[in-house]
């Protein structure tokens, strides 16, 4: 009954979608307001009736009820409850649902929060929405209907792939696809502009807060992503190029490039007619990642192809939508005004700079992706695109940025001081000198580019303290003005300087971690010692023990430094048996930002154990990086300026008044 | 297997496929310190073709393995690592490399970046030219007008930065 009621709701959902995205455009056209409130009502009702549809699954995979397809192959009755509610969305048809979800959740809070917006603006923007969300709903309905039942119900299911037994992966997900589907709200606002042929400073203004929302999640997802692979796949990976991670990062480069056009559109009214295309590239580059890993192409062009149905789908879906928005992008940005003039050094040429850079990164992690799929269905000639590619494509493009990085902030708009800027840099580029000269010393004779990388880092940090203190008129002023110009800061300068900062913090660690690694590999046997980068692991014996649903085999080692036990490290690797597969359960020692790792390996007829140690220095600046990124983006979602998403009234009419 | 990884893939957004990935084993690593980093740095090169992405170097793959130990039996004959590639391409084709080399099918790949910033620098570049000129504006046209500075200021009403006495503003 809760699998038929929950494929019943979505039914319905589907059916409010179809209203939604018809009803309010007719209303706009005619300038019905009732019909264009349609939009309103619909998009509250869709959110109740995915919502519901979701929150079913969720209970039927609490109840362990095997009798439908999707739980029987992705539960287990064992399974802890925290898992077998985030197993819900560890398979393809739960976190598809997962998807429509979310989106409809984004397209409830604009009806719900979007009463500022003009009326048709709303209509359109909740229209648009529910093309997306009728397309989604379809692809769920016809080819992944996770309510399906079996005709006869086993009595155990097959239980999840263990290496998603995990807490990382379980928030994983929803905050990549919050990151994801939120910029769904960028591109319908941008579709809406184009048919309504109209866009101003203020549609800006509105734009910003959604796109905001999405980045931080998209930020704090492949973070939290990349921190999942690093603890639990064994071998301290953080980052692999690989092409569904590609995915995710293809929609954070160019929604990054997005939430600086915006700045500019909105505070100077110019770059729209590019604004607008960044967010249907943006919201395009989700849907093709959504494409990419639903549709199985890059296990193999083969598997594409001998099970299509999923595929093709999506592959249509994303023709239309991007074709679509494109087409209608050619046809009518021309009728979008231009806005204001800027000399190419300005604080608008420094965002265009960033834009140009980060587009041409996107474009770099697109070729790599999709070139080699190209390339074998057009010729089939096979070749591999992996890290040590994009390694040598991706750094040139990121060094003239963040050297780039600091000036932005400093230089006036419409024209600036470049002269003016290097000189209030002079600080901060003398603590990069600084840092490469100490490094350089005391690495004598290691490698060269790593303090180089690593000044680079130390003047994009300093460049965004320096940010700060000329705002602020720190060291100029006395101490009490600066104090009371730091509290009338506007937020989101706050915020730019923390997300600048964090860039730089994630270099730190990044260079750090690989340039630094320490490892050491070798069969360890009970009371033998491994000396890892000063410090002292003493393997004191391996021990057995029954799990809900694996076994696991425990290590256990003293560690110690110049003879001062520390902490007790335990690696273990789990033997799953519904599914006879294992996983290594990495132990981490964190010692300030530095981690020890163990991993473990097969154990020896012998009682001998492989084992790997590493000691990475500095490796969670890595993700504290992108937190602190994500932080910044709160501080300016939190500015004044921007928290209820648009001016307030009075405000709104002068703006549009300006733009005309 | 191919059912396995098709559900790695499609599940997680960040799956890297392989389950408890080990790469090298302690029984593989060459006694000669020297010669097991080029093994090492060779290995983050080639491709295990059984696996989704993975290098031979993180791969626990039985062929990964193999691989790894082809690579050590032709750097202990004494072959360069230009030699150990060229075996090994020469064997298992292109396909074993991670960065695909130049040439004539691989041209778009490793050319279209550096167009796609060179070209839209240029492009950005004539176009800002052209509107300034278009525009008729001199130097003086660039300062913000009283007007657009008012619109500044609106926005950022509590920006000390942009405030009109800080002449940097």
């Amino acid at each position: 009954m809760i699998a038929e009621t929950g494929h019943y709701a979505l039914v319905l959902a589907l059916a409010l979608a179809l209203i939604q995205s018809t009803v309010p455009l007719v209303g706009a056209r005619r300038g019905d307001v009732a019909l264009m409130n349609v939009a309103r009502s619909t998009a509250l009702a869709q959110l109740l009736f995915t919502g519901a549809s979701f929150a079913l699954l969720v209970a039927l995979h609490v109840i362990s009820d095997f009798s439908v397809v999707n739980v029987f192959e992705n539960s287990h009755s064992l399974k802890p409850l925290i898992y077998k509610i985030t197993g819900v969305w560890g398979n393809h048809e739960g976190s598809m649902l997962l998807w429509v979800s979310i989106l409809a959740l984004f397209g409830g809070l604009v009806a719900a929060f979007g009463n500022n917006l003009p009326l048709s603006l709303r209509a359109h923007v909740l229209a648009v929405q529910a093309w997306v969300a009728s397309a989604f709903y379809l692809f769920i309905l016809f080819t992944s209907n996770p309510f399906l039942r079996i005709a006869n119900p086993p009595i155990e299911g097959r239980d999840l792939n263990p290496v998603l037994q995990d807490i990382g992966l379980a928030v994983h997900p929803p905050m990549l696809y919050l990151g994801y589907v939120g910029f769904s709200i960028s591109f319908s606002f941008a579709v809406a502009a184009l048919l309504e042929g109209r866009i101003d400073a203020a549609w800006a203004r509105w734009v910003r807060p959604w796109t905001l929302v999405a980045w931080i999640f998209l930020t704090l997802g492949i973070a939290m992503g990349s921190y999942w692979a690093y603890y639990e796949l064994g071998w301290g990976g953080w980052w692999f190029w690989d092409p569904v991670e590609n995915a995710s990062l293809m929609p954070w480069l160019a929604g990054t490039a997005l939430l600086h056009s915006a700045v500019v559109m909105e505070k100077r009214n110019a770059l729209k007619v590019w604004t607008v295309l960044l967010s249907i590239l943006t919201f395009s580059l989700s849907l093709l990642g959504t494409f990419l890993v639903r549709s199985g192409v890059l296990t193999s062009v083969h598997a594409f192809a001998t099970d299509p149905a999923r595929g093709v789908f999506i592959l249509l879906i994303l023709c239309i939508f991007i074709g679509g928005s494109l087409s209608l992008y050619a046809w009518r940005a021309s009728s979008l005004k231009q806005g204001g003039l800027f000399a190419p050094i300005s604080r608008e040429g420094a965002l265009v700079l960033n834009n140009l850079f980060l587009t041409a990164a996107c474009a770099t992690v697109f070729i790599g992706t999709l070139y080699p799929l190209a390339l074998e269905v057009l010729t089939g000639d096979k070749i591999s695109v992996g890290a040590p590619f994009f390694n040598l494509t991706f750094a040139p493009l990121f060094v003239p940025l963040m050297l780039a990085v600091p000036f932005g902030p400093l230089l006036a708009w419409k024209r600036g001081d470049l002269y003016g800027a290097a000189q209030r840099l002079t600080a901060a580029g003398i603590a990069a000198l600084v840092a490469i000269a100490v490094l350089w010393a005391w690495t004598r004779g290691g490698a060269t580019l790593a303090p180089l990388a690593i000044g680079l880092a130390v003047f994009v940090i300093a460049g965004a303290l320096t940010d700060l203190a000329e705002r602020t008129g720190l060291f100029r002023l006395p101490l009490a003005v600066s104090f009371r110009r730091a509290q009338g800061l506007p937020r989101s300068a706050w915020g730019s300087a923390f997300a600048h900062a964090g860039v730089g913090v994630a270099l730190i660690g990044v260079v750090c971690e690989t340039t630094w690694n320490s490892e050491y590999i070798a069969t360890m046997k009970p009371d033998q010692v491994a000396k890892v980068a000063g410090y002292e692991l003493k393997l004191d014996g391996i021990s057995q023990r029954q799990g809900p649903n694996f076994r696991e085999m425990i290590a256990q080692f003293s560690v110690s430094r110049d003879g001062r036990p520390l902490q007790v490290m335990t690696p273990s690797k789990r033997s799953f048996t519904t599914r006879g597969m294992s996983t290594t359960e990495a132990a981490l020692l964190t010692r300030g930002v530095s981690q020890l790792y163990i991993s473990l390996g097969e154990a020896s007829a012998d009682g001998g154990i492989a084992v790997r140690i590493y000691h990475k220095p500095l490796v969670l600046l890595i993700w504290f990086g992108p937190v602190l990124m994500a932080f910044g983006g709160l501080l300016s979602l939190s500015d004044r300026r921007l928290r209820v998403g648009a001016p307030k009234p009075a405000k709104a009419a002068r703006a549009l008044q300006a733009a005309e | 297997m191919r059912k396995l990884i098709a559900i790695l893939v499609v599940v997680a957004c960040a799956a890297f496929a392989g389950a408890s990935a080990y790469a090298v084993q302690p029984d593989e690593i060459m006694a000669d310190p020297a010669k097991e980093a080029r093994a090492r740095e060779l290995s983050r090169e080639l491709r295990c073709m059984v696996c989704q992405n993975q290098s031979i170097d993180d791969s626990d793959a039985p062929l990964a393995r193999d691989l790894r130990l082809l690579v050590r039996e032709r750097i202990a004959a004494g072959d360069s690592d230009n030699q150990v590639i060229d075996f090994l391409v020469a064997r298992y084709g292109e396909f074993v490399l991670l960065k695909p080399r130049f040439s004539p099918h691989t041209l778009l790949l490793w050319l279209l970046p550096p167009l796609i910033l060179i070209g839209g620098g240029a492009a950005l570049w004539a176009y800002s030219r052209r509107r300034i000129a278009a525009a008729g504006v001199g130097d003086a046209g660039l300062q913000l007008t009283d007007n657009e500075k008012a619109r500044l200021e609106r926005l950022l009403e509590s920006d000390p930065s942009v405030a009109p006495k800080d002449p940097h503003g």
